[in-house]
């Protein structure tokens, strides 16, 4: 799973500065625990090369892709400012979260070769269309944000990801809303994405009988008149919704203004300051919103959903810079076995590159802001 | 009004309409030319758009994304002008809604070679056509009923409802969409990744370091392997296709339907009372036209990432189809191509501006608007009647003021 | 299929037409626009959307500037006074949108007498060019060194993201109709429409102005003739089909509260949609056209599922034009007694 050029020069390279590193190579090895920064004086081949972010950056889902740069580049500064003679820098490939955009996209990234790991893709979409390419030139990838189930079950040993999976989430939200917050009656909505069919879906699956209709709206619909008349109708108790923070955030405006006075629930892609904003604090507290991560570190500097997943898949590239490895198999292995504390949360992979454990937290709504500094864990 | 001699045509001095002209010219001096001269000239331009994607001139080739993936999107979006530009160029039929048939023939395709059955792509080509051209007859029956700009809006919503019946019909694969869809059959021995990229020999490309190039080994393109890190097999496929799409539409266009087409598109009343089965006749163009692009979708469905979802369809990249026809010449072959072209390719060549490539875009297609309404390449009837209408206006009114 | 969910309970049944009635309103609003320029130009602005979602901007702008971007819910009446001002400014923003829509991308052609499909294409990249600039004003705020004094206003490098109106608009419920609590907030948006609409009909049907916009539908060689300035009518036109639309980005900024630089889009689409199926070019068929959609949709919601609204919506007007041609009331705005 090398790409040939690649590894002939990581060889090259090896041979020419084995002496050098030899012994800073050997003592880092072991030391996978995610620190960056001590390589021990040696340079690394890699250094001036590049990491690569696959992902909208404009168009619709623009925003999103723009707080995974952000996230990417606070680790690259975070690094670079303590290795002055060993930069990384970071090259963007904007697919407008289009999946037909990505293959083009994604075959300049293999035949790039300053690059050695990508960041991405932002999107389930992008990935599935885009895995193959990446599995067969052999470039370690990690993404911040494609939760669908399906992308790890390809055999693409080169792809990895730092969040929960749907199926994880679905049915921690579910176990939350029936046990913790009592909710006998569940209305499960969707806005019809690969991602939020699977996670209400999964959620749907796991309340059982508690679920007792489920319906699906769509992307950049605004009036909910409709799905709020049915839910009122279904003497629900409490709103599943799967899907993004500007339709959620609508229709929780929107089902409060109804009369609608259960529990409303919706995952990850929810979770952003901007679901309050759309809903009006009023409509908004009490809006639980889980995430497979925990809250980002005080001081984080970089704002906005998926920006600390974005950060910690940069931040392991970078170990296994310091690590020591240069080329793309010892990358992805070193990946593959990293563990450690990332900004959001610990993270370590299983063989298919899903992350092992992952906590689902549930962030709540009070006071008219989103509480991103004590959410509560599902056990 | 003066005696000196004046030169026949008050020549626009628009740059954009002496790019017609210098067209016109270039094809007199090609029909002008002995038979045998042409075969090479046609087949020496046939080969130098082949090697393009290994050549990548240098200015022309794009640096941020794969310049084999764009040379792809490139002859795909020229196939979709070929098949548009009978419905709208030929029969005058406004379609925003094409994206649909492009649709139906990606997804036949998936279906047929990956989520229910496994064909073969060569056997699901010619049935993704088939079941295309008859959703053409299926949709236009009724809507070419309709009159004129509702048309428009008809088309569009049809266009709409076929992405929203793939998004949530389970049968089609819904949200997830349809991975692992068949590639075409490699030629030669077949790739085993990751050090034996198969194929019969390597095709080195090109590296330009400034004017002076060298071979580049390393990326070499295996022929013939569809696999999923290289385009250029994929493009080569579908230049093929484009190119016998081409020959049919000439021989199409100069038969009675391509005159019946016309007429209907400039008076369909007058048509219609001279004989001319216009329903009949616009119906053909529909279907012809969806076929097209059902055969664009489903060389998509099959090409280098194997993979559709309801997102690869979305409504606006209808517009951006229409667009390509008419910037490029609703009416002739050439311009329509060339418009596909453009659109497909300009975004990705300025991908250096990013965020501003779509504003760029809009305003460029607005100002192209403006300044030449007809189109980069207009059929040759619209220029000769635009000349003649300034000879007449001049005979009329005196020469124009300075 | 579910019938029952419409029917079942009348109740829901009035739940349901009500709620599609509010958002048929706005539809309506937006979709005179459509057909204004369509009755006098016979072409279709496909740039309106953009006119729609410029004003949206204005409202939330306004807010943002009278009241400060600290999050707050107030009831209508508290804020009536900015909402007033907001709409002046929303009308102001929209109209002035439409007239450089009318200048730059259809006066040129309509000297040159262009074919219809090119004002199409023209419209087309007008509206591209003008949702981007909006998605960019946080780059061209920094062009001008501004990014820091406008920092609430474009929201910086999240200008394509969701912008909220800071002040969410809690409705109050005045009386019901079946299930359905009718709030101050519906029935201002459908009051409102209502009257604007009843306004621009005595405009077209009395003023000077509206014979020059009829004369000029109906025949503008003939109305050129006349003395008719047919630059000034359509000028005009886009003006009114502008005033309305921000009229219309008013009324939905106080129902929905949030708006993106791609929001005209799809509402453009549906009010396009609402225009032909009551007849484009016709003022009252806009009405008609706008109500019966933003219920049919609402009703399709009830007995396909939500997700199959749109394809109600489109397979109505499939089947209304192939019952009535040229839509429910299906007169030219020249012919119109309206």
């Amino acid at each position: 799973m090398i790409r040939s050029k690649k590894s002939l020069r990581a060889f090259a390279a090896l041979a020419g500065v084995a002496a050098l590193t030899l012994s800073a190579c050997g003592s880092s090895n072991d030391n996978n625990k995610g620190t960056t920064g001590d390589n021990g004086g040696s340079k690394s081949a890699l250094c001036g090369k590049n990491l690569a972010f696959l992902g909208a950056l404009t168009g619709d889902a623009g925003a999103l892709g723009q707080n995974m740069v952000n996230g990417i580049n606070l680790a690259l500064k975070q690094y670079n400012d303590k290795n002055a003679d060993c930069k990384i820098s970071l090259k963007t490939f904007d697919s407008q979260g289009s999946p037909d955009k990505a293959p083009a996209l994604a075959t300049q990234v293999i035949n790039d070769d300053s690059i050695f790991g990508l960041i991405g893709p932002g999107f389930s979409g992008e990935s599935l269309a885009t895995g193959k390419t990446f599995f067969e030139a052999g470039l370690p990838s990690i993404s911040p944000s494609a939760t669908n189930v399906t992308i790890t079950q390809q055999g693409w040993t080169t792809w990895h990801r730092v969040i929960g999976n749907d199926d994880a989430q679905g049915a921690a939200d579910a176990k939350y809303l029936t046990e913790t917050a009592g909710a006998k009656k569940v209305y499960v909505i969707d806005d019809g994405q690969d991602y939020s069919k699977g996670l209400a879906g999964k959620v749907k699956s796991s309340l059982g009988a508690a679920a007792v209709a489920s319906d699906q709206i769509s992307v950049g619909q605004t009036d909910m008149s409709a799905v709020v008349t049915k839910v009122k109708a279904s003497g629900a108790d409490a709103v599943f919704y799967g899907g993004y923070y500007t339709e959620a955030g609508l229709l929780a405006k929107q089902l409060r203004q109804g009369g609608f006075t259960g529990k409303f629930m919706s995952g990850d892609g929810s979770e952003d300051p901007n679901f309050v904003k759309v809903a009006g604090a009023a409509a908004a507290n009490g809006a639980l919103l889980s995430a497979p991560a925990g809250p980002a570190p005080a001081g984080f500097a970089a704002s906005g959903l998926y920006a600390t997943q974005a950060y910690d898949a940069t931040n392991i590239f970078l170990a296994a810079l310091a690590a020591g490895k240069d080329n793309a198999k010892d990358i992805n292995a070193f990946i593959g076995s990293y563990t450690g504390d990332g900004a959001s949360g610990p993270i370590a992979f299983d063989d298919k590159g899903d992350i092992k454990q992952s906590t689902i937290y549930v962030y709540k709504v009070a006071d008219g802001k989103l509480d991103v500094d004590n959410p509560e864990a599902i056990k | 009004m003066t005696t000196t001699p004046t030169p026949p045509v008050s020549a626009p001095t628009n740059p954009l309409f002496r790019l017609g002209l210098w067209w016109d010219g270039v094809i007199d001096r090609y029909n002008a030319l002995p038979r045998l001269y042409k075969v090479v000239l046609v087949l020496a331009f046939a080969l130098f758009v082949y090697a393009l994607p290994l050549v990548r001139p240098p200015l022309i080739a794009t640096d941020r994304i794969d310049f084999g993936g764009v040379m792809f999107a490139c002859a795909a979006y020229a196939l979709i002008a070929l098949g548009l530009n009978i419905v709208i160029g030929y029969a005058g039929l406004l379609d925003l809604g094409y994206i649909g048939f492009y649709a139906v023939g990606a997804y036949t395709t998936g279906v047929l070679t990956s989520y229910h059955w496994a064909w073969p792509f060569f056997l699901a080509l010619p049935v993704a056509v088939a079941v295309t051209m008859l959703t053409g007859v299926i949709l236009g029956a009724p809507t070419l009923r309709v009159r004129g700009d509702y048309l428009a809006i008809v088309t569009l919503g049809f266009g709409e409802i076929i992405r929203i019946c793939v998004k949530n019909i389970e049968w089609l694969g819904a949200s997830a969409g349809i991975k692992d869809i068949n590639h075409p059959n490699t030629i030669g021995p077949a790739p085993k990744p990751p050090f034996d990229p198969g194929g019969l020999f390597a095709i080195p490309r090109l590296e330009w370091n400034g004017i002076t190039p060298s071979l580049d080994h390393e990326h070499a393109t295996h022929f013939l392997v569809f696999g999923a890190r290289d385009a250029i097999p994929y493009y080569w496929l579908l230049l093929t296709a484009l190119i016998v799409v081409l020959l049919g539409d000439r021989l199409v266009k100069a038969s009675r339907v391509g005159r019946a087409w016309e007429a209907t598109r400039e008076d369909e009343d007058a048509a219609e009372l001279m004989g001319v089965p216009t329903f009949k006749y616009k119906l053909m163009a529909f279907a012809l036209g969806a076929a097209i692009g059902g055969l664009s979708g489903a060389f998509y469905a099959s090409s280098q990432s194997g993979y559709i979802s309801p997102d690869s369809f979305p409504l606006a990249t209808s517009f951006l189809f229409v667009a390509a026809v008419i910037v490029g010449g609703s009416g002739n072959r050439w311009g329509a191509m060339v418009g596909g072209v453009l659109v497909a390719y300009l975004p990705e060549r300025f991908r250096d501006f990013a965020d501003y490539r779509l504003l760029v875009f809009g305003l460029a297609l607005t100002v192209l608007a403006i300044t030449r309404p007809e189109g980069l390449l207009p059929p040759r009837r619209t220029r000769r009647a635009k000349m003649m209408e300034a000879e007449i206006e001049q005979l009329e009114e005196g020469p124009v003021d300075a | 299929m579910d019938l029952g969910a419409l029917f079942g309970n009348f109740n829901n049944f009035l739940d349901f037409t009500v709620g599609g009635l509010v958002i048929g309103a706005i539809y309506a609003l937006v979709a005179l626009g459509y057909t204004m320029v369509y009755g006098v130009l016979q072409l279709i602005n496909f740039a309106h959307s953009e006119v729609f979602m410029y004003g949206t901007f204005a409202v939330a702008w306004t807010f943002v500037l009278l009241h400060g971007t600290g999050d707050a819910s107030w009831s209508l009446g508290r804020a009536v006074p900015i909402l007033l001002v907001a709409l002046v400014a929303a009308m102001l923003m929209s109209a002035a949108i439409a007239l450089l829509v009318e200048r730059f991308a259809y006066r040129p052609l309509i000297n040159k007498n262009a074919p219809k499909l090119i004002a199409l294409i023209s419209a087309i990249g007008a509206s591209f060019a003008l949702a981007e600039a909006m998605g960019l004003r946080d780059r061209f705020a920094k062009w001008f060194g501004l990014d820091d004094n406008l920092a609430n206003y474009v929201a910086p490098n999240k200008a394509r993201d969701v912008y909220s109106n800071p002040v969410s608009i809690q409705p109050h419920g005045l009386f019901h109709i079946g299930g359905y609590s009718v709030t101050d907030v519906d029935l201002v948006v459908v009051v409102a429409a209502l009257v604007m609409m009843f306004a621009l009909d005595i405009f077209v049907r009395r003023t000077k102005f509206g014979r020059g916009i009829r004369a000029v539908a109906q025949d503008p060689e003939a109305a050129a003739l006349m003395g008719v300035n047919s630059t000034r009518v359509v000028q005009v036109t886009f003006l009114v089909g502008g005033l309305m639309a921000g009229a219309a980005a008013t009324l939905y900024m106080m129902k929905i509260g949030s708006t993106r630089q791609n929001a005209g889009f799809l509402l453009g689409v549906k009010a396009f949609t609402a225009a032909v199926m009551g007849g484009i070019g016709n003022l009252r068929g806009a009405l008609l056209g706008g109500l019966l959609l933003g219920v049919m949709e609402n009703w399709g919601s009830a007995v396909f599922g939500s997700e199959w609204k749109d394809v109600v919506a489109f397979v109505l007007l499939v089947l209304i034009l192939l019952v009535r041609p040229s839509g429910l009331l299906g007169e030219a705005l020249g012919k119109a007694r309206a």
